[in-house]
């Protein structure tokens, strides 16, 4: 099967809903595909949390007090062109989103913005009740729905990208319900599939955001950058078990309750480790990640290994009254905050690093281009809470006219010899018999125990090991057959994926010999000023390699 | 405590079969969490369909349970047999897995 398209957009969250609105919208055709069902997988509809946005609806702001706080999260690696078009462009997407009926929270007239650690005044928006990212999806969704000259296909799982005189010229995909190889032929193509935290064992994302988009941009020869930054959400639930909600739904709490963070003996230990809480919502992520897993190594975690949070201390009037149903969803799930707290632990949430993109989000390679988390350098070595969706939105924004500026420009180049190699890969039948489902968990347990927050040489060191084994195990030739939703199929196409994506974690992590943001060495413990460059990651005969050069608005002052 | 998952297998509707797993059972667990401790420990080529794994977010991993059409990863893990078969009304892909997307969102070649 083949498709001819301008604009071919791999991914359905946020930043490829907009990317082909705003594609068609400057008249381009737009092949919009996800592996999973349209605006259904992904982050965006995860994110039960808020958008940070400097609309002043809330106290007088500007665009250039978000730069500054996302610039000071970001620890000297922050790209300062990429986060500069974040905090510009992100008002107009999110005053657009509301036009098309999102609904932003409101309060006295106004669009009501939350107060967020690292944010110097309230800046964040949200859709009540926890509902901000499915609100999102869905009004995206509406919109691509209605808008004309968007192409729409679920179930179809991107397997490699075609290039033509180093180019890219389109793609080879695995269409799930069917088996068959699809071709895709492009005038330009936007990687909008999100970032890695799946390879983690505890992760707040969806189970296909494996890094598969970083393994695409590689092997079509555009460089990665930063991909040692990854960051864990504090206060991910971990007990007592609750199903039908998002483990980083405790963050809105904090932002409307505060909550007390408490190790075993109930006491709050924030203080020890340089922030004093009382109650309110200050701690910084990557602050808040090392004082509860320092808590648990001395000795005084909560019982399956985390902090307790309690909010035994709010009334059961205003936990109704900021929360509404979702109190009877956690009465279902046998949670009664007014008399008991919560255990939460660290979790795999959002990866800084991602593909180098310049500010229209075009990549080194002619021809592919790049949104969303996927896009590497805008939140340096720690984001800023609120930024995701905002990145999203922005950058989806950018790239779908990028795109159909350089659809203007001509033909395309795609040549069915050059995807001769993916077809061959995704038509294989007869494969080995292996157990894919395990192998992922397995690579899940050694990015968790070895890759963490926390870093040593030697964990690192093992973890390579393990990547070396499973790449071995999993060999070249694909399990399971060219039939309809072979798991085994597809979980050996993401181990294919996501063993490259977490050797280069891995790598870059141990190659990185100081600590900074997110990335944490315990053998190398404090940020050093000749660490104040972003590392870069290509593929090369098989082979990563990794350099390091100055911070990207180093060389991009303006 | 075991949970036993009776699952409907197979690639033709009118052709099935049904294979019975005994999955660890833990209080609090859903029937997503049971099937993906199958894949993982007894046979990875059991087809399921889910993203978000626990949220209730993507809507995805929707089949009967006992002849109830549930959300996997919202259903309770009981200590008992329990029957999982694909949507009855939705064309069927393999398994578990039925085509569950809107007409205009899926792939046309």
């Amino acid at each position: 099967m083949h498709v001819e398209t301008d604009v071919l957009i791999i991914g359905s969250g946020g930043a490829g809903m907009y990317a082909a609105i705003e594609a068609a919208r400057a008249g381009a055709n737009v092949f919009l595909a996800d592996r999973s069902l349209i605006g259904r997988g992904g982050a965006t509809v995860m994110a039960q949390m808020t958008v940070a946005v400097a609309l002043g609806e809330e106290a007088p702001d500007h665009w250039s007090h978000h730069l500054a706080d996302t610039i000071q999260a970001g620890r000297g690696l922050t790209d300062e062109r990429l986060a500069r078009l974040l905090c510009e462009e992100g008002p107009e997407c999110i005053r657009e989103m509301d036009t098309w009926g999102v609904g932003w929270a409101r309060r006295d007239g106004h669009i009501t913005q939350a107060m967020a650690p690292g944010h110097d005044r309230p800046r964040c928006a949200y859709v009540d009740f926890l509902n901000t990212g499915p609100a999102v999806s869905k009004t995206l969704r509406t919109v691509v729905n209605r808008t004309s000259g968007i192409r729409k296909a679920g179930d179809l799982l991107v397997v490699d990208l075609v290039r033509h005189d180093g180019e890219v010229t389109g793609a080879v995909a695995l269409h799930l319900s069917t088996g068959a190889p699809v071709t895709i032929a492009a005038k330009a193509t936007i990687v909008a599939t999100g970032g890695l935290t799946r390879l983690y064992r505890r992760n707040s994302a969806s189970a296909n955001m494996g890094g598969d988009g970083y393994a695409l941009a590689l092997r079509a020869g555009a460089p990665l950058i930063d991909m040692e930054f990854v960051q864990f959400f504090p206060i991910g639930h971990l007990a007592p078990r609750l199903i039908g909600m998002d483990p980083i739904m405790w963050d809105p709490f904090r932002y409307k309750l505060g909550g007390r963070l408490l190790n075993a003996e109930k006491e709050e230990f924030t203080e020890r480790y340089g922030t004093r809480e009382d109650g309110r919502y200050v701690i910084t992520r990557d602050l808040a990640t090392y004082a509860i897993i320092k808590e648990v190594e001395a000795g005084r975690g909560s019982p399956h290994g985390g902090a307790y949070l309690s909010f035994e201390h709010c009334p059961a009037e205003a936990l109704r009254a900021a929360f509404g149903p979702v109190i009877d969803r956690l009465a279902a799930n046998k949670i009664d905050l007014t008399k008991m707290p919560v255990e939460v632990a660290p979790i795999a949430h959002y990866h800084m690093g991602g593909v180098a993109a310049d500010p229209r989000m075009e990549t080194e390679v002619p021809g592919l281009l790049v949104a969303g988390e996927a896009v590497g350098g805008a939140n340096g070595a720690n984001r800023l809470s609120g930024n995701a969706i905002t990145e999203a939105l922005a950058f989806g924004r950018r790239a779908g006219r990028s795109a159909a500026e350089r659809v203007r420009g001509g033909g395309h180049a795609f040549r069915a010899a050059d995807a001769h190699e993916a077809i061959a890969l995704v038509s294989a039948n007869g494969g080995p018999d292996l157990n894919t489902a395990a192998m992922i968990q397995r690579l899940q347990a050694t990015m968790a125990d070895d890759v963490g927050p926390f870093r040593t040489a030697d964990k690192l060191t093992r973890a390579l090991a393990t990547i070396d084994d499973l790449a071995a195990a999993l060999g070249e030739r694909p399990a399971g057959d060219a039939r309809p939703f072979d798991m085994r199929r597809i979980e050996w196409l993401d181990l294919r994926n996501g063993l490259m994506v977490a050797r280069i974690v891995a790598q870059a992590a141990l190659r990185r010999t100081e600590s900074r943001g997110a990335h944490q060495r315990e053998d190398f413990p404090g940020m050093l000023p000749e660490w104040q460059v972003n590392q870069r990651a290509r593929l090369g005969d098989g082979r990563i390699a990794l350099d390091s050069l100055p911070v990207a608005a180093a060389v991009a002052a303006q | 405590m075991k949970a036993t998952l009776k699952v409907w297998r197979g690639r033709d509707a009118k052709a099935g079969r049904f294979e019975t797993y005994e999955v660890p059972f833990e209080p609090g667990q859903s029937v997503l969490d049971g099937l993906r401790w199958i894949r993982a420990n007894r046979d990875p080529s059991l087809a399921i369909r889910f993203s978000c794994i626990n949220a209730n977010a993507c809507k995805e991993c929707m089949m009967e349970l006992d002849g109830a059409t549930v959300y996997a990863c919202t259903a309770r893990l009981e200590p008992r047999e329990m029957t999982l078969k694909p949507l009855h009304n939705k064309t069927l892909v393999r398994d578990l897995v039925t085509e569950i997307a809107p007409p205009a969102e899926r792939f046309k070649g």
